[in-house]
């Protein structure tokens, strides 16, 4: 029976793509992992104790209508991944998640606000984004390799993908719930598209972006674990290596370090839009 | 001099609105257009002008095209056919630069519902138009300082707009207007979501700032009364069309036809004037949970008055006087609740200011106005319904010299 060709169509585009642009992503590659490099060595640079201290501080200071919870949770829970001996793959996994979540930002916002103002962009790109979110995530990690090289960009990319979709979505929803007599306002008082962006709709929508940023962010998160199988290195690479040498142990240690810094990272994000509001 | 004026203007929602406007000049109707063709008229053939410090009211039922007109001045909704002339110039054939600049210039504008920008300040919600003229910093403080003094907001520059009543909050509105200094000013239903009480001073006001301003005022309202008592001129619109514009005392007396005359009959003078026009806020309150004899002969002495309304749970409970109220302190009373009389006439404020006459005598105390949720409104005495009544028969002696 006649098989549609539709692997061998995206084999052969990926295969072109790479036999005439992967110079490109080669460079991309070499100046984010020295970026990578730098941003780790330089989280390893302070003594644990003080960077402990210094983000407990941070997330007790965000968080501090709400009490001290959170700073004391921080405190205990990195000296936990401290004591457990993981505190370089910690930092190196926030790295990952940092950077990641800068590029999903600078692509995912702008996209949203074209969709909000955009109605056939938007109508192009709904699609495209629930295609993203329903491939399953490993799927990423194949294209990424020829491209990037095994390592921590070509984790990146797949993360991007992967994380990309909530902030482009939750972007293009908080314009487009800015009220329609709030933006007929500013149209009478004669504002150009971009004061309107400014002035209004982006300050109005900015708890709903907040919301979108947090959740791009526990994405990204659970995706640097998974791109730990093309060499993203960090928590991730633990419970990998866990999971090849069936260490139930390790991999359960390495898996609470996520957890940890899943929920500061959320809480504190949380506090950054509600604020806002 | 005209400032306004509007030839022929049409407005058609739908898939072919030019095709929409062909078919009204053939005398269809708007709703024939929609069964046929399934597009929405806004507007048809709308004609009328606006002179210099003039207040002209377009009113209509909703649904007649009254806001959607008020739209296509400033070009909010852009008309289909039909021209626009602003202080001259026929906005409809200005690029969208230029018609930024026109609205800036000429065109200020307040909303409905307000529509202030609820992360600003009331300063900076003021200073909005002339922050996007791109007036420098300093100046447009002054102006925005100057148009919140005028609307009496002075001292609340830094308060947010959720941190204000509906009726400051409409003031903030007109100061943004006022601020950008337009020499025309349309207002959509601008006093519409305010309470009866508070739109009357916000009427009041709005014509005492129009002595001094003099501007060009294009008021959306569907409410009569307020047509009459702001409106140099009224244009009466139904189904997107114009049926009739002129004088309150024109149309009032020779109605163009009987969708007016219906829309007008009840304005025989003393029924127009309800319990609402002529009621005064109540001075003082006594609350029945908390107050007692005391409090009560407190409040009376300061307002010198011989009786107090008592609320409870904001709604009405009864009156409580002052001799009773001396006799329940004599006693040692701790609370009201024995001597509240609910004995008060209580009218709603639709109730027709010749109905009040017959009432007016029938007890020491005012007449209380309560709304259908039970809440005190406003309360009724002799002095505030004869001046009330005296304030809005001005025009009506006119309109009988003139039978």
């Amino acid at each position: 029976m006649y098989k549609i060709p539709v692997g061998e169509v995206i084999e052969g585009s990926i295969d072109f793509l790479v036999d005439n642009f992967s110079f490109i992503t080669k460079w991309i590659s070499t100046v984010t992992e020295a970026g990578i490099d730098i941003l780790v060595s330089s989280l390893m640079f302070f003594n644990p104790m003080v960077l402990i201290l210094i983000i407990s501080a941070g997330a007790w200071y965000a968080t501090r209508k709400k009490g001290y919870g959170l700073g004391v949770f921080s405190l205990l829970g990195l000296l936990l991944i401290w004591n457990m001996g993981l505190w370089e793959p910690t930092m190196s996994t926030i790295a990952l998640v940092l950077i990641a979540t800068l590029v999903s930002i600078m692509i995912g916002v702008p996209l949203g606000i074209m969709a909000a103002l955009n109605r056939t962009f938007y109508t192009i790109i709904m699609p495209i984004l629930d295609f993203m979110q329903t491939m399953p995530a490993f799927v990423y990690l194949i294209p990424a390799i020829p491209f990037f090289g095994l390592g921590p960009v070509a984790a990146i990319f797949s993360t991007v993908i992967f994380s990309v979709p909530p902030a482009i979505r939750l972007t293009s929803l908080g314009i487009h719930q800015v009220p329609t007599e709030l933006v007929e306002a500013a149209d009478a008082f004669a504002c150009t598209k971009w004061q309107k962006l400014i002035k209004l709709q982006i300050p109005i929508a900015t708890p709903t972006i907040m919301a979108g940023i947090n959740q791009t962010i526990m994405l990204a998160l659970s995706m640097v674990v998974i791109a730990a199988m093309i060499g993203a290195r960090g928590l991730g690479g633990e419970v990998w290596k866990a999971i090849q040498r069936l260490q139930p142990g390790r991999g359960f240690e390495a898996g609470l370090g996520i957890v940890i810094v899943a929920i500061i990272l959320d809480r504190v994000m949380q506090q950054f839009g509600e604020q806002k509001q | 001099m005209e400032k306004v004026r509007v030839e022929n203007l049409y407005k058609v929602f739908g898939q072919n609105p030019e095709k929409g406007v062909e078919l009204l000049k053939q005398g269809k109707t708007k709703g024939e257009i929609m069964e046929e063709t399934g597009m929405g008229v806004g507007v048809a053939n709308a004609s009328f002008y606006a002179n210099e410090g003039e207040i002209v009211v377009i009113m209509g039922l909703s649904g007649s095209g009254k806001s959607t007109l008020i739209r296509l001045i400033n070009r909010l909704i852009d008309p289909t056919a039909g021209k626009v002339f602003v202080d001259g110039k026929d906005i409809t054939k200005l690029s969208i630069d230029e018609l930024r600049q026109c609205r800036l210039d000429h065109l200020g504008m307040v909303f409905q519902n307000f529509a202030l920008f609820p992360h600003r300040t009331v300063l900076q919600n003021t200073e909005f138009g002339l922050e996007v003229k791109r007036i420098d910093p300093e100046e447009r403080t002054k102006a925005a300082l100057k148009a919140l003094e005028q609307v009496g907001l002075k001292g609340w520059e830094d308060s947010y707009p959720d941190q204000l009543s509906g009726g400051m909050q409409q003031r903030v509105g007109l100061a943004r207007a006022l601020a950008l200094d337009a020499d025309i000013m349309l207002m959509d239903e601008a006093f519409s979501a305010l309470d009866p009480l508070i739109r009357r001073d916000m009427q009041d006001e709005l014509l005492a700032l129009q002595e001094e301003m003099q501007k060009t005022i294009l008021f959306v309202s569907h409410d009569l009364d307020e047509a009459l008592k702001l409106g140099d001129r009224i244009i009466l619109m139904k189904d997107g069309v114009i049926v009739q514009q002129g004088t309150a005392e024109e149309i009032l007396t020779n109605p163009a036809n009987d969708y007016v005359a219906k829309f007008v009959e009840d304005v025989d003078m003393s029924k127009v004037i309800t319990a609402e026009n002529v009621m005064v806020k109540p001075l003082e309150l006594s609350y029945y949970e908390t107050d007692g004899p005391k409090t009560a002969i407190h409040r009376m002495k300061k307002t010198g008055s011989d009786y107090l309304f008592v609320r409870k749970d904001k709604r009405l409970k009864g009156v409580v006087t002052i001799e009773d109220a001396v006799v329940a302190n004599k006693k040692g009373e701790k609370d009201l609740h024995a001597f509240i009389r609910e004995d008060h006439t209580v009218v709603t404020p639709d109730t027709p200011a010749n109905k009040l006459f017959n009432v007016i005598n029938d007890k020491p105390y005012p007449i209380a106005v309560v709304n259908e949720k039970g809440q005190l409104v406003g309360v009724i005495t002799k002095t505030s319904l004869f001046t009330g009544l005296a304030d809005n028969m001005d025009w009506q002696t006119t309109q009988e010299g003139e039978e």
